[in-house]
């Protein structure tokens, strides 16, 4: 059963890589309402009211095909393709290098990641920084998406609905997600051997160092919220479901 | 009492083959209590290393049904004995006869590793003075009872046997162990980087997976590590920041 794992993993990065491609790639239905699907948040360039720049701009070339999560899914995306969890998973998954612990491998030739490509994932800690800067984003998104708009009045309420609540969650994930990180945990305080004296780091250390553990769910989880976020705004934004109001 | 049949590796440089033995097994029964039973009762030319037992010296490390193990720690009630158990030598290491390797390698890289070099003594009685929060980080490496089992299922050595080139999980422990002590001064952030191989490790946790004193291997020596070396040698920012700031 040593291929199991490796197979789920195969299974649920392969779906939400075809998921996320196909929805990035749309350009349409990413909001509802105050909602904001995360894949296209921030919008910097589009048509919808969440853009800070307005529509597509005149400088983009006609042949290359624009949406707004075309701007900024590579930062997430090699967020997670740098991270040291993603990294041991789909190096068995897709590579089978290995296929699993203690499993033989189909081929004799190994660099692991000392040189050329992989040597490249040393770059994580710079994703890192976009990715904690998308937190504070789906943050703010979070808080307009608190904000309903009277259709008849246009002003706008507090309000809670189901959407509200996918995107609370999503954004509490996708935060445990970067605040386990491994890169953080050094940044903040693994590089110091001393650490007793810089008390405040000390304590940030700890605190990565607690949830740390459980890197791994939040990356599963996370991974899972993202894409269940943007499938729940792009139905309801097609009118196939209804978005819940609580308040 | 119940009987059991156990598939041990027998031979040598001149080659192996599994041998099947048939013996009597009861309650409480370990891997290792096994072997000693087939060793007393039908073959006393059966090589094992093993010392105390009780999974504290590292020495009865091999393969049980596949996966590496402590065969003093492998209770028989955790197996299927309904068909016959494996044990094999580990394969990250020459086999000398049946059960026992040669792990004398690891001892030769050990030696490569430098030394521990503390900081000028705190006090003129020539002491040092340590907060116990700094200590804690580098405890959890000391636990290592060096049975290898985490260099035989690393499979940069396993597979690959980058022997020359690569140090293996067990010595990344060490390394990180005297490398984050709050007193040492030594630099080998090169060395880990250039002769240790530290970029052939590709992060897939089989190391922290079978270590007997449950060190977090991957989590908290190796990419710590890694994540030294990226300081010093792949991040520009970094480096620019430093020079900036001196």
């Amino acid at each position: 059963m040593w291929w199991l794992q490796p197979l789920g993993v195969f299974l649920g990065l392969s779906t939400f890589i075809v998921y996320s491609t196909w929805a990035a790639f749309q350009g349409a239905h990413y909001t509802h309402g105050p909602y904001l699907s995360p894949f296209y948040s921030p919008e910097i360039f589009g048509d919808s009211p969440h853009s800070w720049f307005g529509p597509k701009p005149g400088f983009w070339p006609s042949f290359i095909p624009f949406s707004p999560a075309l701007l900024i899914l590579w930062a997430p995306g090699l967020f997670r393709f740098t991270c040291y969890y993603y990294r041991g998973a789909y190096y068995k998954a897709f590579w089978s290098d290995p296929s699993a612990c203690m499993v033989g491998e189909p081929r004799n030739e190994y660099r692991g990641e000392n040189s050329l490509p992989l040597i490249l994932q040393n770059a994580h800690r710079y994703f890192l920084y976009i990715a904690l800067a998308f937190i504070v984003l789906l943050a703010h998104d979070v808080w307009l998406a608190l904000w309903f708009k009277d259709p008849v009045t246009g002003v706008e309420h507090f309000g809670i609905g189901l959407g509200t609540i996918i995107l609370t969650v999503n954004t509490v994930l996708l935060g445990g997600y970067t605040f386990s990180c491994h890169s953080l945990r050094h940044l903040l305080g693994g590089s110091i051997d001393v650490l007793s004296k810089h008390p405040a780091r000390l304590k940030a250390y700890s605190c990565v160092t607690c949830i740390n553990p459980k890197h791994m769910n939040f990356a599963w989880f996370s991974l899972c919220s993202v894409g269940f976020s943007d499938l729940y705004i792009r139905l309801c934004s097609m009118g196939i479901w209804t978005d819940w109001r609580i308040l | 009492m119940a009987k059991a049949t156990f598939r041990i590796t027998r031979g040598g440089k001149d080659g192996l083959k599994p041998v099947d033995y048939t013996t009597e097994v009861g309650e409480g029964m370990v891997v290792l209590d096994a072997v000693h039973q087939i060793q007393a009762e039908s073959a006393p030319d059966l090589a094992v290393r093993w010392n105390c037992k009780a999974g504290k010296c590292g020495s009865c490390s091999a393969e049980v049904n596949g996966m590496p193990k402590l065969m003093c720690m492998t209770r028989l009630t955790d197996l299927n004995l309904d068909e016959p158990v494996t044990i094999e030598p580990m394969r990250a290491f020459p086999v000398i006869r049946d059960l026992v390797t040669d792990v004398s390698w690891n001892f030769e890289v050990k030696k490569r590793i430098k030394k521990f070099k503390p900081r000028a003594p705190d006090a003129p009685d020539g002491t040092w003075r340590m907060s116990q929060v700094d200590v804690d980080r580098v405890q959890e490496f000391r636990k290592c009872i060096e049975c290898f089992l985490c260099q035989d299922v690393c499979h940069v050595l396993r597979d690959h046997h980058k022997h020359d080139e690569f140090i293996g999980p067990r010595f990344f422990v060490y390394t990180a162990a005297l490398e984050m002590h709050p007193l040492d001064v030594e630099d080998r952030l090169g060395d880990l980087r250039k002769t240790d191989g530290l970029g052939y490790c590709n992060i897939t946790k089989c190391c922290t997976k079978v270590c007997p004193e449950n060190i977090t291997i991957t989590d908290n020596a190796i990419i710590p590590l890694k994540e030294r070396v990226v300081d010093r040698f792949f991040d520009p920012l970094r480096a620019l920041i430093s020079k900036v700031t001196g």
